[in-house]
């Protein structure tokens, strides 16, 4: 067993005209929680996607595990997927089945326990939560914060061995972007499972992070721990880390010369 | 909702639909089951048999007792050749009968209505009629009044 | 004029390309992967998509069955015609109304519950996060609810025909006063199950098939916000219905007149 869990190999990737990926490489090193952020629209979530294999690189490779997910075949990719579990930016819950068979669903799908062994389980994973009170209720009638972390306890179901958060912080107040940010720590530190954020939600992820990966533009612009990210020498990542307005991505949209537009209005 | 009711509600549904189409075949459409009934054919040749098609009924004093078969021109004398399944327990129709193509109230379709004879002997299987009558052309009929030939 | 051609080609060239990942939509859910592990899923759409449509097939039904009795009434009797009233009835409905209408209001109602709810799953990443646990959602999501359309738009077709008849009857025979033997008998007679009844039949089940296919393409194919499924809510009424009407003519040609 390699010390990646999950090796990115130069892979570029399109939708449409736009080029999201352009040879980009990356490695996630086995039981770390790294972290994927850069500018909205970078394509953090189609990264998520590529390693998950729902889509497929146009170039280049992608490992889990050792294995090259594009060249799986359909049960071989069920297998994997059982190992790999993923929360949704917004949770993503079947919202016509209650919480609790939400929770068992991967169980059932995956698994041939009794449904008494589902049921242990799933009120386990619910008290890992918090939620085990909530067991009756439907996705409906949760707020956002439990929204997220049902889903969260339907995605640690199977104990998987990585974990992927897609904007995990994004919308929640902040009572429940402490809880979430602990969740995401005690999975790590106790089960030792790899964890893969995906965020543009610098201070929280720079708390928990061991590694950052930058991109934008298609490419790879920065990697390193956060002490060694904030003190980069790129401009780019300098005004992404610092969230200054105006740098390398400009403050205003292209135009004309302001003075020229402004002095037009008299003439008409 | 539970699964047992859902599985009742759409039980009850695709029973509903197996009646409709039990009503509309039976009810509707007179679709009746004839469990092999026995039947015997007979033949008769008309000069005109107006809009008779097979499947079409025959019938003696207003009661079905067989069906049109088979059309079919005659080549040689060119008259239509109409086949027709009697049942067999109608077995004493005398060799003298009429055919005859008759219409169903005002806008129904054509049948054959047979008229009875007098003679001992009666059809069997194969038997022509020889008696006939042709449909009622509704252009001759006119062609008659204009000529004043009626 | 080069552009407007340029223009007319991507159209036609996206036209063909909506048609193949609908064809292929319907190839991968029916074809490929049907699982009859899956039957309580069918149930439930049986439930959500025939048995709720019930009361407004029957509702409509009626209407049109007493509107046509109605109608005919008053045209059939300036020619003393109306004992042929019921034939007249059935016929219609049975052959046309029946399928025709039933298709509509299916696409109305059916239709567009189930374009609004698979866009709204798209939205919402549900078929997303179905997939990742490793649950194929053209099995577990979209082939139920088509094998459910194609269950149950013919029953409801029937159920429209038999309502309808029984409305006419009440307005012909009990209130217009049309011999209630003569109502029936003709329409025995002249109602013939292989050549009417079954190829409406037929019809039914083809206008299921396809609103199905409308309503579930749309919801997959939707954007992913609310004015995409609200667009394509509003397609999958519109694309349908325009379909029925046009499969009516082309199968009224090829089944009754050939």
């Amino acid at each position: 067993m390699s010390d990646s869990h999950v090796r990115i190999e130069n892979v570029t990737f399109s939708r449409g005209s736009r080029r999201i990926f352009d040879g980009v490489s990356l490695e996630i090193p086995r039981g770390k929680i790294v972290a994927i952020m850069g500018p909205s629209g970078s394509g953090k979530t189609t990264m998520l996607r590529l390693i998950g294999g729902q889509l497929k690189p146009a170039t280049g490779k992608v490992w889990v595990e050792d294995k090259c997910v594009s060249r799986l075949t359909r049960t071989q990719l069920f297998a994997l997927r059982r190992n790999m579990g993923m929360l949704f930016q917004s949770g993503a819950l079947f919202t016509d089945i209650s919480v609790f068979d939400n929770v068992a669903f991967p169980l059932r799908i995956h698994t041939d326990l009794p449904e008494e062994m589902i049921r242990d389980l799933v009120l386990i994973k619910l008290q890992a939560v918090g939620l085990r009170g909530a067991s009756a209720l439907f996705p409906a009638e949760l707020s956002g914060g439990m929204n997220r972390r049902v889903a969260l306890a339907r995605s640690i179901a199977l104990d998987p061995s990585m974990m992927m958060y897609d904007e995990p912080f994004t919308g929640l107040d902040p009572i429940a972007m402490g809880v979430v940010v602990q969740l995401i720590r005690t999975l790590n530190k106790v089960f030792g499972t790899t964890s893969i954020i995906v965020s543009h939600d610098l201070q929280e992820t720079a708390s928990i992070a061991d590694v950052i990966y930058v991109i934008a533009d298609g490419k790879l612009i920065g990697a390193g721990s956060p002490e060694e990210l904030f003190n980069a020498e790129s401009p780019r990542v300098q005004q992404f880390i610092k969230g200054l307005p105006d740098g390398p991505v400009p403050f205003h949209y292209p135009a004309r010369d302001f003075e020229t537009e402004l002095l037009e209005g008299d003439d008409l | 909702m539970q699964m047992r009711t859902i599985e009742i509600v759409v039980g009850t549904f695709l029973l509903a639909g197996l009646i409709s189409l039990a009503i509309l075949a039976i009810r509707v459409s007179g679709f009746t089951v004839n469990p092999d009934q026995q039947t015997y054919t007979v033949v008769a040749k008309f000069d005109n048999i107006g809009g008779l098609v097979v499947r079409s009924k025959v019938s003696i004093a207003g009661v079905i007792v067989g069906t049109v078969t088979d059309i079919s021109l005659d080549q040689e004398t060119f008259m239509a050749e109409v086949v027709m399944n009697i049942d067999s327990d109608v077995n004493e129709i005398s060799r003298d009968t009429t055919a005859a193509i008759l219409t169903e109230g005002l806008l129904g379709g054509k049948f054959i209505g047979l008229s009875i004879g007098a003679e001992e002997d009666y059809l069997k299987e194969g038997d022509e009629i020889y008696d006939t009558q042709s449909a009622i052309i509704l252009e001759e009929l006119i062609g008659k009044f204009l000529l004043g030939q009626f | 004029m080069i552009s407007r051609l340029r223009k007319l080609g991507q159209y036609l060239l996206s036209i063909m390309s909506v048609l193949g990942r609908a064809g292929e939509l319907w190839w991968q859910a029916v074809w490929r992967r049907p699982r009859l592990s899956n039957a309580p899923l069918l149930m439930r759409q049986i439930y959500q998509l025939g048995v709720l449509s019930v009361v407004i097939i029957a509702l409509s039904g009626f209407s049109i069955g007493a509107v046509l009795a109605l109608q005919g009434y008053n045209q059939l009797v300036k020619y003393g015609a109306e004992s042929a009233l019921g034939l007249g009835v059935a016929l219609v409905l049975v052959m046309e109304i029946g399928p025709v209408v039933s298709g509509l209001l299916f696409a109305g109602r059916a239709g567009s519950a189930v374009t609004a709810e698979i866009g709204l799953m798209k939205a919402t990443e549900q078929l997303s996060s179905m997939e990742m646990i490793g649950v194929d959602p053209l099995q577990r999501i979209i082939a139920p609810r088509i094998w459910a359309g194609f269950i149950s738009m013919p029953i409801l077709s029937l159920m429209f025909c038999v309502v309808g008849i029984w409305g006419a009857s009440l307005v012909g025979v009990n209130w217009l006063g049309v011999y209630e033997g003569a109502f029936w008998s003709a329409m025995q007679e002249g109602v013939d199950f292989e050549t009417h009844v079954l190829k409406g039949i037929v019809k039914s089940v083809v206008f299921g098939l396809v609103v199905t296919w409308v309503a579930v393409f749309q919801g997959y194919d939707a954007e992913p916000t609310s004015e995409g499924i609200a667009a394509a809510t509003t397609r999958t009424v519109v694309y349908s219905s325009v379909a029925v009407l046009v499969l009516d003519f082309f199968l009224t040609l090829v089944m009754f007149n050939f």
